[in-house]
């Protein structure tokens, strides 16, 4: 089977039970993208398939092989930050890091949506979507993180989304009715 | 996982043929196939893809209202917008279940087929009849917090997960087919669905390889307002344990129109024609909504741990009104 992860042609011949994210991890040696739950409940082996962030455990690899993958790696390396690595780093967006790579790809896959004016949950109105620190906890509502970075990945997703400061916690906090 | 043949289909026909083989199944999303094979309470021989399929439109229908492919994923459907500007309630159910990864992935069509969540089904090391026929209902009698209260049997009182199955229901959604044989079949999502019974382990009226090509929407109520109101165990990424999808039209005080339906009660998408005659023709007041939560409620049976579901639901379907009828 052939696969186009990063922008690279990879050759590999797995068994078709193999996940998307066992084929990277395992066969490919693009270990980046992390496993902690393998049933689509944590978020941490996120990536980006056709643009789109999924939970590649839940996907079979044999399913993908006319697929454009993107994991941590191919978002950028030491040196060439993506600006949501970078921003993560200057956050300090992560304590363990085992969450990060997911959160990253989520984080990314994320802003398109909303760039392409996708509601979410916490949208009061559907047709008109405003970033603010409510909607990004919604939107990433799928990547746990163990360590509870979440204000540090909040700061981090807002501020390459640029919309600038923190929002007052008073202010969040009402935004989600706590 | 087990073992299994994987075939790609290219098309519906090609894709009812290869699913004629001995417990073969369609994977669509995979989000929950993939998730019970990984601990064997799914085993089928075969898997046939079908995710080349060309039913990821969403189209109009010539006598109105749309056709949604059984392929449309979650995320494209809820911000669709022809569903946000009519279907709203349908918007709403999708944005409100699951994740932003799992929407992206899960289906239409896969997600009205989605299992339960009970614990023991998910435990093989438990009984449980709609996992091993005959075998016991591990959840009587056990930890049942988040199992249902209207429609069970003896043999099982698992909850139906879906939040957006529950918009269908309240939108009187039609499910279209095709048999292995040819044939095609217009399903209304209320007879799509079987009550437990004796036999719990079978679920809908789809006959083995019958695929999902579309879900219809009738044309949209006029001046209708929707509403879904989701009770869950925290504020995001968790199942419902109560649910409410309404659409409710109002001339002047007094309801015009209503269709309500539930999540999280009972082993299907629950509608019950006593609640919109509670308070269909009839001024929105507090009496008239505790009218409709004692018709919801007359024949629900708690099971120990989620007796709280009685009140629970009461209480969200009075607030679900007040907010639809502008009280
Ligand atoms: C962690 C987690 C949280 C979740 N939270 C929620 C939630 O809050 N609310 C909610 O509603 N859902 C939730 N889900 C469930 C999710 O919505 C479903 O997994 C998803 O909708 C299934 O769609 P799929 O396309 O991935 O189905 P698949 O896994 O591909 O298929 C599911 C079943 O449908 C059959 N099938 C699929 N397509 C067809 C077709 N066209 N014709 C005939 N048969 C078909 C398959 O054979 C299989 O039996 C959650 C899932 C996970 C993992
Ligand atoms: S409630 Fe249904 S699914 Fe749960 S253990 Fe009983 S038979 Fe199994
Ligand atoms: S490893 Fe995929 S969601 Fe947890
Ligand atoms: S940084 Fe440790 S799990 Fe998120």
């Amino acid at each position: 089977m052939k696969f186009n992860i990063n922008g690279k042609t990879h050759d590999a011949e797995v068994d078709v039970r193999t996940s998307l994210l066992d084929l990277c991890r395992e066969h490919l040696g693009l270990t980046g993208s992390k496993k902690g739950c393998d049933h689509g409940q944590c978020g941490a082996c996120t990536m980006l398939v056709d643009g789109r962030r999924i939970n590649s455990c839940l996907t079979l690899a044999v399913m993908h092989e006319d697929s454009e993958i993107v994991t941590i790696e191919g978002l950028g390396q030491v040196g060439d930050l993506h600006p949501m690595q970078d921003a993560f780093v200057r956050h300090d967006g992560y304590q363990c890091g085992y969450c990060t790579p997911g959160q990253i790809c989520s984080a990314v896959g994320m802003l398109g949506e909303v760039e392409k004016g996708w509601p979410s949950h916490a949208s009061a109105d559907l047709t008109a979507v405003e970033l603010s620190d409510a909607e990004i906890s919604e939107r990433m509502s799928g990547n746990l993180c163990r360590c509870a970075a979440y204000p540090n990945i909040v700061d981090a997703i807002r501020e390459v989304a640029g919309k600038g400061d923190r929002q007052p916690v008073l202010e969040a906090a009402r935004e989600i009715g706590a | 996982m087990k073992p299994f043949a994987y075939a790609r289909a290219g098309d519906a026909d090609q894709a009812v043929a290869e699913a004629l083989a001995p417990q073969a199944r369609f994977i669509a999303g995979g989000t929950n196939l993939l998730d019970l094979m990984k601990l064997q309470i799914e085993t089928p021989a075969k898997l046939v893809d079908i995710t080349r399929l060309p039913l990821g439109g969403i189209t109009p229908r010539d006598e109105g209202g749309v056709s949604i492919g059984a392929l449309v994923p979650n995320s494209d459907l809820a911000a669709d917008p022809r569903i946000i500007a009519d279907y709203e309630v349908l918007s709403r159910a999708l944005l409100a279940g699951a994740s932003g990864q799992l929407r992206n992935k899960a289906t239409t069509g896969g997600n009205l087929l989605q299992r339960t969540r009970c614990y023991y089904f998910y435990d093989t090391a438990t009984p449980c009849n709609k996992r091993e026929p005959g075998s016991g209902c591990s959840a009587i009698g056990g930890v049942n917090r988040i199992l249902a209260v209207l429609g069970t049997s003896e043999k099982c009182i698992a909850t139906h997960p879906s939040d957006m199955a529950v918009a269908m229901r309240a939108l009187d959604a039609t499910i279209v087919t095709q048999k292995p044989d040819g044939d095609r079949r217009r399903i209304a999502i209320g007879d799509f669905y079987r009550l437990p019974g004796d036999t719990p382990q079978i679920e809908t009226v789809l006959e083995p390889g019958e695929l999902i090509t579309a879900v219809e929407l009738p044309p949209k109520v006029e001046g209708a307002r929707h509403l879904y109101r989701k009770v869950r165990d925290r504020a995001s990424y968790a199942f419902a344990l109560v649910s409410v999808a309404g659409v409710v039209r109002m001339d002047g005080d007094v309801v015009a129109s209503a269709s309500l339906a539930f999540g999280g009660l009972a082993p299907m998408p629950w509608r019950n024609p006593a609640v919109e005659a509670a308070i269909v023709g009839k001024p929105a007041t507090d009496a008239n909504f505790a009218a409709a939560a004692d018709a919801l409620l007359a024949d629900a049976k708690g099971q120990g741990s989620n007796d709280f579901k009685i009140p629970l639901a009461r209480r969200t379907l009075i607030a679900s009104l007040r907010e639809l009828t502008g009280k």
